[in-house]
């Protein structure tokens, strides 16, 4: 019976341990807003080139946008992985978080959906009106929150991976993007995919159930990946 | 079974066997690409579609099939240096990442050749073509990753977790990039590839395959010796070989 009770505490104890780092890493970031809005702005603006550079044709840009809006998005994500472990690093916060005796897949389970939150999520809530800039129609929009919803979390776990191997060195900006965007490719080509579909008036349940299957293999596979990159990255 | 695993982590005697087998996997493959260049150039039938134009699948298949073996090769290779930690396997691991890089290259420049006079482009987005880019992207980062640390260990440790996080994704990769080709155009460009090629056909690709495959090996000895003794300089064993050496020339 004790026993029993004590897998009780130690579950509801591993909760409360999960919610406190979500809610850690949130007050952490807010006192940074500047971190957080950066990548949103960026990706406004790397939006807004294409019609300067290509072509302002309505016609033009709603063929192109699903794309655009895509590659923007994965851009803007890329640029935010630098918040998700490197201050920990620096201040010694990711060692601790290595040696405690909570599961390291909590944790790093935590601080990815933190970044969703930070990141992914607002990206979401950001791209109706720059898909009304880009003159793509109501369902393409709609196929775009769908899809940015279901594929940005994967980003995030993707790049925690790269952002885990790299946590250590200087410099690495370019070199997490070598190793994190081919690694992309699979969630851009589906996500646009159905936009595409979606604006041309077709089905994208298919193109939705791939990505939530990849979603669903990111977040049993991905944390084991970034546990291993993490302890590897200390050991320096 | 498992004796000779635990010697072959041993760069010692890793470098005393592969001397040893340098030379009769460099003739092999000799003698295998000269036979197989000459009857593929030569002797084979010219293709029905394509005249002579498809012989460059003599040099651009075999190229493709160690692309991807040469990964495979790779991520093994590191699996077993962060589980065993074999400093041989770290070795081995990091000299495939170039090798690999250069295969790839080479059948996508093959391909490129072969593109221009049967599809009249150099370049189309193409299942393959795409995967085999990718493929290639996959080994940049797997060499600047290695480049990057200025540990050896930490840089053989991370690599070959970037290599196996690649592994797992190449089928996800090809797949996606397959659907994506069928999604927009229906196979237009696609290679019409006949499942009866003659055997006068494919028995030199079979040879050029395996002597590439040698090739592969020979090389791959090569660079682990190098690497291995550079490695090892401050050991015994080192110094022996460097001290024999010396004293032959003398």
């Amino acid at each position: 019976m004790t026993a029993r009770v004590d897998t009780v505490t130690a579950k509801t104890a591993r909760v409360g341990i999960f919610m406190g780092m979500v809610r850690r890493d949130m007050t952490a970031a807010f006192r940074h807003p500047s971190d957080l809005v950066n990548p949103l702005i960026f990706f406004v603006v790397v939006v807004s080139l294409f019609p300067l550079a290509v072509s302002p044709e309505s016609d033009f840009l709603r063929e192109i946008a699903p794309g655009v809006l895509w590659v923007s998005a994965l851009l803007a994500t890329l640029l935010s992985l630098d918040m998700l472990f490197q201050s920990d690093f620096q201040d010694g916060t990711l060692e601790q978080m290595v040696l405690s005796p909570q599961p390291l897949y909590s944790s790093i389970l935590a601080k990815v959906m933190t970044h969703w939150l930070l990141s992914g999520l607002p990206l979401t809530l950001l791209s109706p009106l720059l898909a009304l800039m880009l003159f793509l129609p109501a369902n393409g929009t709609q196929a775009l929150m769908l899809t940015l919803l279901l594929g940005t979390p994967v980003l995030s776990f993707i790049g925690a991976i790269g952002s885990a191997l790299t946590v250590g060195l200087r410099k690495t900006g370019l070199l997490l993007s070598l190793l994190v965007l081919p690694l992309y490719i699979p969630v851009l080509i589906f996500a646009s995919g159905a936009v595409q579909a979606a604006a041309a008036g077709l089905p994208i349940a298919g193109h939705l159930a791939l990505l939530g299957a990849m979603l669903a293999l990111a977040v049993v596979l991905a944390p084991l990946a970034i546990a291993s990159a993490l302890r590897i990255s200390l050991s320096g | 079974m498992w004796r000779w695993f635990h010697k072959l982590g041993s760069p010692k005697w890793f470098y005393a066997i592969s001397g040893r087998w340098i030379p009769w996997f460099a003739v092999t493959a000799l003698v295998l690409l000269v036979l197989g260049t000459v009857w593929a150039l030569m002797f084979a039938p010219p293709d029905y579609q394509q005249g002579n134009s498809y012989r460059i699948i003599y040099i651009h298949v075999p190229a493709a099939f160690l692309a991807q073996s040469g990964y495979v090769l790779m991520a093994v290779a590191g699996a077993i240096g962060l589980i065993w930690k074999m400093k041989l396997a770290d070795v081995v691991a990091k000299c495939c990442a170039p090798i690999g890089a250069s295969f790839t290259f080479l059948a996508l420049v093959t391909g490129a050749v072969w593109g221009k006079p049967t599809w009249g482009a150099w370049w189309v987005w193409d299942a393959r073509l795409t995967s085999m880019l990718v493929l290639l992207f996959l080994y940049l980062g797997v060499v600047a990753l290695q480049s990057a640390f200025t540990d050896r260990n930490q840089a053989a440790r991370a690599s070959a977790l970037l290599s196996l996080v690649g592994l797992v994704n190449i089928p996800i990769i090809k797949y996606s990039v397959e659907w994506w080709n069928t999604l927009h155009q229906p196979a237009s460009l696609t290679l019409t590839e006949k499942p009866t090629m003659p055997a006068e056909m494919w028995v030199p690709l079979l040879i050029m395959v395996a002597g590439f495959y040698c090739f592969f090996a020979v090389v791959l000895m090569m660079r682990t010796r190098v690497e291995l003794l550079d490695r090892e300089r401050r050991t015994g064993w080192v110094k022996e070989i460097i001290n024999d050496k010396r004293t032959g020339k003398a």
